[in-house]
């Protein structure tokens, strides 16, 4: 679903990632493990396309879009949950969400939003800066679910989330999978909510993947000392 | 003895209300520059020097329609002034997605370079406006029924084209309003302002909603230009009177506020308007500045601004 083939991602001379591949199967969640300054957030801004792809591919679903801007890449497929939440603070909730709808060009929110994100219904009148943390990672969540992705990318959903609030979220990721065709790429540090959601685990250092493992045999040592300061 | 003491009560009261309603066509001009800077400003952060220049254009369309109906077409005298007001908009729209597209969109987060090169690009504007149709005032024919003035009562006159100009900027304000805050574009422009690489991540074409806010902005301007050719004559440097005032109203407002630059466009217009009967225009406007400077001490943010953590 998610073939990304050479990516080669810069901040001017400094190159962060170069030459990485990987692909994500339909239906998989692959999760991106690694360290802070490791590459995690300029891959995921580099598939979303707020960073440009200096050279290689990003297919999605077999279409090619690193050349694309955000905006199209959006309608082909993708959809991103940034690091920090990044919702708009002086708009609603359900401005908010709406601003997922423009894509596909509808006005009205569904009801499985309010369904997945109880929450969020009782705020909707609210401006999105001033709901809690983990109010916003649902907003944000909820914001790119409702252009209907192929694939979501999730940078680090657990960032500053009280632990109950990152329960509900992995609770929230499990049924989604068993309610949507979705694919899921999603960076993450802390390895107890990666494996209840991830199929696969990638760990990347220096901009590259130096470790994988499936959930199934996962070596939970060895991924702890990747992600030991 | 001051002439505030030497007036009767009811007189002060007629002073009042004809100040006051010569004020509102101050109000109006002010209010319609100040819409379209609201969203430029306010909304994009671009400090555009170069928004007189679209009333100033605005206006000279009004003027230049004005002569081809009297010399060409006497009897749509009447009703030619709607026209002018679309015209007005249109060409000044056009302009100004031109202007993005040439100029602005490589300034976006850059105000200072947008600020020198916006200034130099009113200058252009000017120079071409003075080579265009001559560096001597012109006026519009205006049709008979905006002339006059309503009296209904003694002592007190009130200018019909105050009132009509009026009566455009309230309909131009609740259109605004519409357009921000209740349609699925202004949601796209107010999400693409508060973040515009968060607004692209999440399906809008920002470049898009750049160009057209910006060009409605200053298709704004040029409406308050056709306003403008109602209460005074048009000549180059028309619109760069305007601009400090206009920048002074949408800062006062708080940037991002539309009710915000309502409030702050009359309280300015009408303190000027009144002030200006007693003293001088100079001593009326520096009053209206320290009052500004004052309010703008204690609350640094506008008149008006959103209550949310940030």
């Amino acid at each position: 679903m998610l073939d990304v083939k050479n990516l080669q991602v810069a901040y001017g001379e400094s190159e962060i990632i170069s030459q990485l591949s990987f692909s994500v199967a339909r239906k998989e969640t692959l999760a991106i493990m690694g360290r802070n300054g490791m590459g995690k957030t300029t891959l995921m801004k580099a598939l979303i396309g707020i960073l440009k792809c200096r050279q290689g591919s990003v297919q999605v679903d077999g279409l090619d879009v690193a050349k694309f801007d955000s905006f199209k890449r959006v309608d082909s497929g993708l959809a991103y949950v940034p690091q920090g939440r990044q919702i708009f603070p002086t708009l609603s909730v359900e401005d908010n969400i709406r601003t997922g709808l423009v894509t596909v060009g509808k006005r009205k929110i569904d009801d499985w939003v309010y369904t997945l994100f109880p929450v969020l219904k009782e705020m909707r009148r609210r401006r999105g800066g001033n709901l809690s943390g983990g109010q916003q990672q649902q907003l944000a969540i909820a914001r790119a679910l409702v252009s209907e992705p192929k694939v979501l990318l999730l940078d680090e959903p657990t960032e500053g989330i009280q632990p109950s609030i990152i329960q509900d979220i992995a609770r929230m990721l499990n049924e989604l999978k068993k309610l949507r065709d979705i694919t899921i790429v999603v960076s993450e540090q802390v390895l107890s909510f990666t494996l209840e959601i991830a199929d696969r685990i990638l760990v990347m250092e220096g901009g590259r993947f130096v470790h994988e493992d499936l959930r199934a045999n996962v070596d939970e040592a060895k991924i702890h000392q990747y992600l030991a300061v | 003895m001051p002439l505030i003491l030497a007036t009767s009560f009811a007189e002060l009261k007629d002073i009042f209300l004809m100040q006051g309603f010569a004020g509102f066509s101050l109000f109006a001009v002010f209010l319609l520059m100040a819409l379209g800077l609201a969203i430029i400003f306010g909304q994009m952060k671009v400090i555009n020097m170069a928004h007189g220049e679209f009333l100033t254009v605005g206006a000279y369309v009004t003027v230049f329609l004005s002569h081809m109906v009297v010399n060409h077409a006497p009897k749509l005298l009447p009703y030619y002034f709607p026209a002018a007001i679309v015209c007005a908009f249109v060409v000044a729209f056009i302009l100004g997605y031109i202007v993005e597209i040439g100029l602005v969109k490589y300034l976006y987060n850059r105000p200072l370079d947008t600020l020198l090169a916006t200034w130099g690009l009113s200058m252009i504007l000017q120079q071409a406006c003075r080579s265009l149709f001559g560096a001597r005032e012109d006026t519009a024919t205006l049709p008979e029924w905006m002339m006059g003035s309503w009296s209904p009562s003694e002592g007190l006159d009130i200018p019909i084209n105050g009132m009509f100009l009026l009566a455009l900027a309230i309909v131009m304000v609740l259109l605004v309003y519409a357009l921000m805050y209740r349609s699925r574009w202004g949601l796209k422009v107010r999400a693409t302002m508060q973040n515009r690489a968060m607004a692209g991540a999440v399906g809008i074409n920002t470049k898009r909603v750049d160009r057209v806010t910006f060009a409605l902005g200053c298709g704004l301007a040029g409406i308050a230009g056709a306003a403008f050719t109602t209460i005074g004559s048009v000549s180059p440097s028309a619109g760069s009177l305007y601009i400090v005032d206009t920048f002074i109203v949408v800062v006062f407002g708080g940037a991002a506020s539309l009710l915000g630059t309502v409030l702050s466009a009359f309280t300015i217009a009408q303190s000027q308007s009144i002030l200006e009967f007693f003293l001088t225009g100079v001593l009326a406007k520096i009053f209206v500045l320290v009052g500004v400077i004052i309010l703008l001490m204690i609350r640094p943010q506008g008149l008006i601004a959103s209550k949310v953590r940030r």
